[in-house]
């Protein structure tokens, strides 16, 4: 028994391919021109005699049914009443049972029909083809159906008659949806591209399903029911397996294969399209030659190679392809229906049989609908969109059975399946119901469900705009909620292809054009001749001229011709009314400016297309840039407003929070003179301590300055978090205060020391290399904007003493420094070294110099915080003096970073003051 | 990291955000221990320095904005609860609407919610209209350096007009909802789908690594 099993399962070529065929490499214009040489090649093994003169070989029927078609459903395609409710496939069926009534009557005899050699080798692969190489790859993955439908086939067959193997036989091939009829159908009514590529997705697997089910069934219908035993079932399932991954992976490396060879086809342009189908179709046929599911080989093959293929070949190529395989493909179409209509018609083929007709309708229609159910049902568990119930339904109607069944059918044998021509009529009739009924009424029942149809006009500018806002908005409360997760697999894919195979499969040449360049240059094409298109009509001569001028040089941001116009002949494009009198003119500007958002709006980050990076880096800086600027402003401003409002108030306010403050954060210090308990304060410290400090003083946040300015001597007021150091100042010999110097060096800054440890890793890996430092500063400068308004006042006096005092600091420091000595003498550096950068600011920028101060000071606070989290741990910190000095520049470093475009200038300087941190 | 914050969060505040916000209870643990490591001053609350210390935020054009979409009108803190319940809005789309609680209003991942919410990211002033101006900075802030004021002016009118019904030159939000094509916004909550997917698989992968 295994091995009769065994042998027609795995090791026989595809019942229906004509060895001699196969055996034998497909010469180029066999594989080239299907269409041509198919009905050449199948002529002889009808072995027709030529009886009626006219219609006596296939070549003729179809030569002559597709021109005949064609103006038919051209017709049909123009009149709108007939294309609305009837689908093309139903037509040329019809058109294919009146041309097999003629020759029936001519001839008495029908001479030839849909043969499965003909189908399997020529017409399908063409079809499937098609589809499967401009199917969108990206929604093809939703292949879970393909297994539950062989449910269907299994529960549609408990009825009448015969032997169960058969009817197990005859459920398989009946429950193919066939890839055909589904793809005629569908393209007509237009349903959303996701129900469309479900529905035929899963009919394309299905055929893998259909065929490997059918040649099981076969083999133990020729072992005969009673010999089967149920580890051959699992031979079955495993047989299933093999087709169809051994099919896939076919597939795929002939699209690797195909994506390499046209990598050297530069010189010869045209063998381009030629290569693509040849390639195309010897994955089908090798597949077909080990008995892997052919389909399933070709049509990822077509998705595999797509991307790669299309920028690899010229653009002339490309159009070849495309039209070429859409042409081969509806005439396979047509021929495919036309044979159907015509072999129905022979009622020497066939026997009627009611009970078991209306039981297999039926049963195919609860099965499908059941099975469609059960596999959404599942699907919705995994898919992020799930399909309601309208997807469902329409997807359970949509199973059209077609070709693919028929063509099985027909290939039965009639000794070993002595029902068979029962099968075969319940088949015809099947796919008559399905495809005419169905088809007719998929189209009012899509409308009347309001599925969502497929929308082909491009998004309104409205669209483009709010999408791309929402994009931002997406990936910033991704980054909230601190996701990295999303578009994981993705990422890592496009990691995949970036790094290896498109720099396998691509030419450089392409490899390194940007797409974006590509879809200028297009468009700049596209513009150049609507440009001329509407010379009479907008444009005056003149205008007419300005293109050639090619000044593009001087109009560094005027990037094509349509742009251009717009910038000059500014009256003739800005101004809306006059575009929309003008007809074109309007969809030319529309078009014009959503190439130009798409060019210029900022790119969610992890959307970023794989080319451009630099671009993404300049991206970055900008939007960085732009928004520490504007973190800036709105705390100036916010602080304006409150200067205004609180004029008044803001003093006492200011007593009182700090003392409310001291309380929250210091109880048992409260009434210490500051003096004596710094020392201690500032190394208690914690981070608990800063958040509670943080929270009440949120609101006074802004008054700070104003009230350090006025009152620059309430040195009680002082938070504990001040600097240890700084009690020297308390000494006698203080310097008269200098106000400016005295708001530069927020004294608070001191506790917040720990505070930027948030600034993880990740800063390194997001924010470009030149923007780090910036980054860093900026961090610590909000820190110090937002966090403790803490008493501004008495610091100066200390300062000024400070760098008069310079010998007794690290005295004072060494007891207290936030984060121990070595920090604290640096600290102290640093202010006296800002003590004297004060001098230089402009009293104008007042505002910007205190926050740089404040910036600076806090990042003296920082420093070591900073390079052990952030950076690598480097040589011990300089010297105080010279970090001093580096200190000074600070200010402007980071102004200047965030103000203009950063780096060059200020990496000198930044680095300047680089050996603390790096 | 993920034990301790849902040692922190109590079970009954955690059932309120859930019935609040729909969010699930591992969704919810794993938010509150993210929540925690924003919060720097670990007094329970969100500042917007919290939120801007995130590093992606500083190179998200239209990240300030959306921060300040955390912030009820005039305060300076979120809690917990603020912070879930916007993040709600970005919670997929039910298609059942079973609504258990007939007494609650719309859910806050509803569309008219989730249109209301990228509404608001436009209008400042919040006088339930987008004007030029305010067109004008978004876009401002979304495109590059190198456009200059006019074309941008003019691509505002253009945006204006096309969205503009009623001729008063700015976008109410009815004809906000109109303009937003559905199916992006469909779309727009699918990706949400995964996201939170995501949150569950992390919460995952935390416990796998502290169970290493």
């Amino acid at each position: 028994l295994p091995p009769l099993l065994s042998s027609p399962l795995l090791s026989s070529p595809l019942l229906s391919s004509p060895l001699p065929l196969l055996s034998s490499p497909p010469s180029p214009l066999l594989s080239s021109s299907p269409l041509l040489s198919s009905p050449l090649l199948s002529s002889p093994l009808l072995s027709s005699p030529l009886l009626s003169p006219f219609v006596s070989s296939p070549l003729l029927s179809s030569l002559l049914s597709s021109p005949l078609s064609y103006p038919l459903s051209f017709l049909f395609h123009f009149s709108q009443r007939f294309t609305t409710v009837v689908p093309e496939s139903c037509m040329l069926i019809l058109l294919g049972l009146v041309l097999g009534g003629i020759v029936l009557l001519t001839s008495k005899k029908q001479l030839y029909q849909l043969e499965p050699g003909l189908f399997f080798l020529f017409l399908l692969p063409t079809i499937v083809g098609d589809a499967g190489y401009f199917m969108p790859a990206r929604l093809f993955f939703d292949n879970l159906g393909a297994i539950l439908l062989s449910d269907v086939s299994l529960c549609s067959d408990q009825k009448v008659q015969a032997g169960l193997m058969e009817f197990l036989l005859f459920g398989a091939l009946i429950s193919a949806v066939d890839p055909v009829a589904v793809l005629a159908v569908f393209e007509e009514v237009h349903v959303n591209e996701t129900l469309f590529i479900i529905v035929f997705g899963e009919s394309l697997l299905n055929d893998a399903v259909t065929v490997v089910l059918y040649k099981v069934y076969m083999s133990f219908v020729e072992v005969g029911p009673e010999n089967v035993q149920t580890a051959d079932y699992f031979k079955g399932v495993a047989s299933f397996l093999i087709v169809s991954i051994g099919g896939t992976m076919v597939g795929l490396i002939f699209a690797a294969l195909l994506a390499f060879i046209t990598r050297f086809t530069k010189k010869v342009r045209i063998i381009e399209p030629l290569l693509v189908f040849l390639m195309v179709y010897l994955a089908y046929l090798t597949a077909e030659l080990f008995s892997l599911s052919a389909i399933l080989s070709m049509t990822f093959c077509g998705i595999g190679c797509n991307k790669y293929v299309e920028a690899n070949i010229s653009q002339k190529s490309r159009t070849t392809v495309k039209y070429t395989m859409k042409t081969l493909a509806s005439i396979a179409e047509t021929i495919i229906f036309i044979f159907l209509g015509i072999s129905a018609v022979d009622k020497s083929k066939w026997a009627w049989d009611t009970g078991l007709i209306s039981c297999t309708l039926i049963f195919i229609f609860v099965f499908r609908a059941l099975g469609v159910v059960m596999q959404t049902w599942v699907l919705n568990w995994f898919r992020l969109v799930p399909l309601d119930k309208i997807d469902q339904v329409v997807m359970s109607y949509g199973g059209l059975r077609g070709a693919v069944a028929f063509a099985l059918v027909v290939l039965l044998d009639a000794e070993r399946v002595p029902a068979k021509d029962y099968f075969v009529a319940t088949t015809i009739i099947v796919v008559f119901f399905t495809v005419m009924f169905q088809g007719l009424t998929i189209k009012p029942l899509v409308n009347w469900l309001k599925v969502p149809r497929a929308t082909n006009r491009k998004p309104t500018i409205n669209e483009e705009i709010h999408e791309r806002a929402f994009d931002h908005c997406l990936t910033a409360v991704e980054d909230i909620a601190g996701l990295n997760g999303y578009h994981h697999w993705r990422d890592k894919w496009e990691q995949f292809d970036k790094n290896y195979l498109s720099k396998l499969l691509l030419r450089k040449s392409v490899y390194r054009k940007s797409e974006l360049w590509e879809v200028y240059q297009k468009i700049n094409i596209r513009d150049a001749i609507s440009v001329i298109d509407q010379g009479g009509n907008v444009l005056t001569s003149a205008r007419l001229s300005l293109p050639s001028m090619a000044s593009r040089a001087s109009f560094p941001e005027v990037t094509n011709v349509t742009n251009y116009l717009r910038e000059n002949g500014s009256g003739v494009c800005l101004d809306l009314q006059v575009i929309d009198n003008v007809p074109g003119a309007k969809v030319e500007e529309e078009s014009e400016t959503h190439h130009f958002l798409a060019g210029n709006l900022y790119k969610p980050r992890r959307r970023q297309t794989l080319h451009d990076s630099g671009d993404h880096e300049r991206q970055d800086r900008e939007i960085f840039q732009r928004n520490m600027k504007s973190r800036m402003e709105t705390f100036k401003t916010t602080r304006h407003k409150r200067h205004s409002h609180k004029k008044d108030r803001s003093q006492k306010k200011r007593r009182g929070s700090d003392v409310k403050e001291q309380d929250l954060n210091d109880k048992p210090r409260r009434n210490v003179s500051w003096q004596d308990k710094d020392p201690v304060v500032v190394p208690v410290e914690s981070e608990d301590e800063k958040g509670e400090h943080l929270e009440p003083e949120k609101e006074e946040d802004v008054g700070i300055t104003f009230v350090a300015r006025k009152v620059p001597d309430t040195p009680k007021e002082r938070p504990k978090s001040v600097p240890a150091g700084l009690e020297v100042c308390q000494s006698p010999s203080v310097a008269p205060p200098s106000p400016t110097c005295s708001e530069r060096n927020l004294p608070w800054k001191g506790g917040i020391g720990t505070l930027p440890v948030c600034v993880s890793m990740e800063a390194t890996k997001i924010i470009p290399i030149d923007l780090q430092q910036a980054w860093n500063q900026s961090i610590s400068s909000l820190e110090s904007l937002a966090s403790p308004p803490g008493p501004v006042e008495p610091l100066h006096p200390r300062v000024s003493a400070l760098s008069r005092l310079g010998g007794q600091r690290p005295v004072s420091y060494s007891g207290s420094g936030v984060s121990g000595s070595g920090f604290g003498s640096r600290g102290a550096g640093s202010i006296v070294a800002q003590g004297i950068a004060r001098f230089e600011f402009p009293p104008g920028g007042e505002e910007k110099d205190e926050e740089e101060g404040a910036l600076s000071d806090q990042e003296q606070e920082l420093q070591p915080l900073m390079s052990s989290s952030v950076r690598p741990p480097g040589p011990p910190p300089p010297p105080p003096l010279a970090q001093g000095l580096g200190r000074r520049r600070n200010p402007c470093v980071y102004l200047r970073s965030l103000v203009t475009a950063p780096p060059p200038g200020s990496e000198p300087l930044a680095r300047s003051r680089g050996p603390t941190q790096l | 990291m993920g034990s301790r914050a849902s040692t922190l969060l109590r079970e009954e505040e955690i059932e309120e955000i859930k019935k609040e916000t729909g969010f699930s209870h591992s969704q919810i643990t794993r938010l509150y221990s993210r929540f925690t490591s924003l919060d720097k001053g670990e007094n329970g609350t969100l500042s917007r320095e919290d939120f801007q210390r995130i590093p992606e935020l500083a190179i998200n054009p239209l990240g300030d904005r959306i921060i300040n979409a955390f912030f009820p009108e005039g305060e300076d803190q979120v809690n917990f609860r603020g912070f879930m319940r916007t993040l709600a809005h970005f919670r997929p789309i039910e298609d059942n609407e079973k609504n258990k609680d007939p007494t609650a209003s719309e859910p806050l991942n509803s569309r008219t919610n989730k249109l209301l919410f990228a509404f608001q990211l436009y209008d400042l002033d919040r006088d339930d209209k987008i004007s030029r101006d305010e067109l004008l900075q978004v876009l401002r802030m979304m495109v590059g350096v190198n456009i200059s004021d006019e074309q941008l002016g003019s691509i505002a009118d253009r945006t204006i007009q096309e969205a503009d019904q009623n001729g008063d030159n700015s976008i109410s939000f009815n004809e906000f909802i109109k303009v937003g094509n559905l199916q992006h916004i469909y779309v727009w909550a699918g990706d949400h789908y995964l996201i939170l997917t995501y949150i569950l698989l992390s919460v995952l992968q935390d416990c796998l690594c502290s169970s290493v």
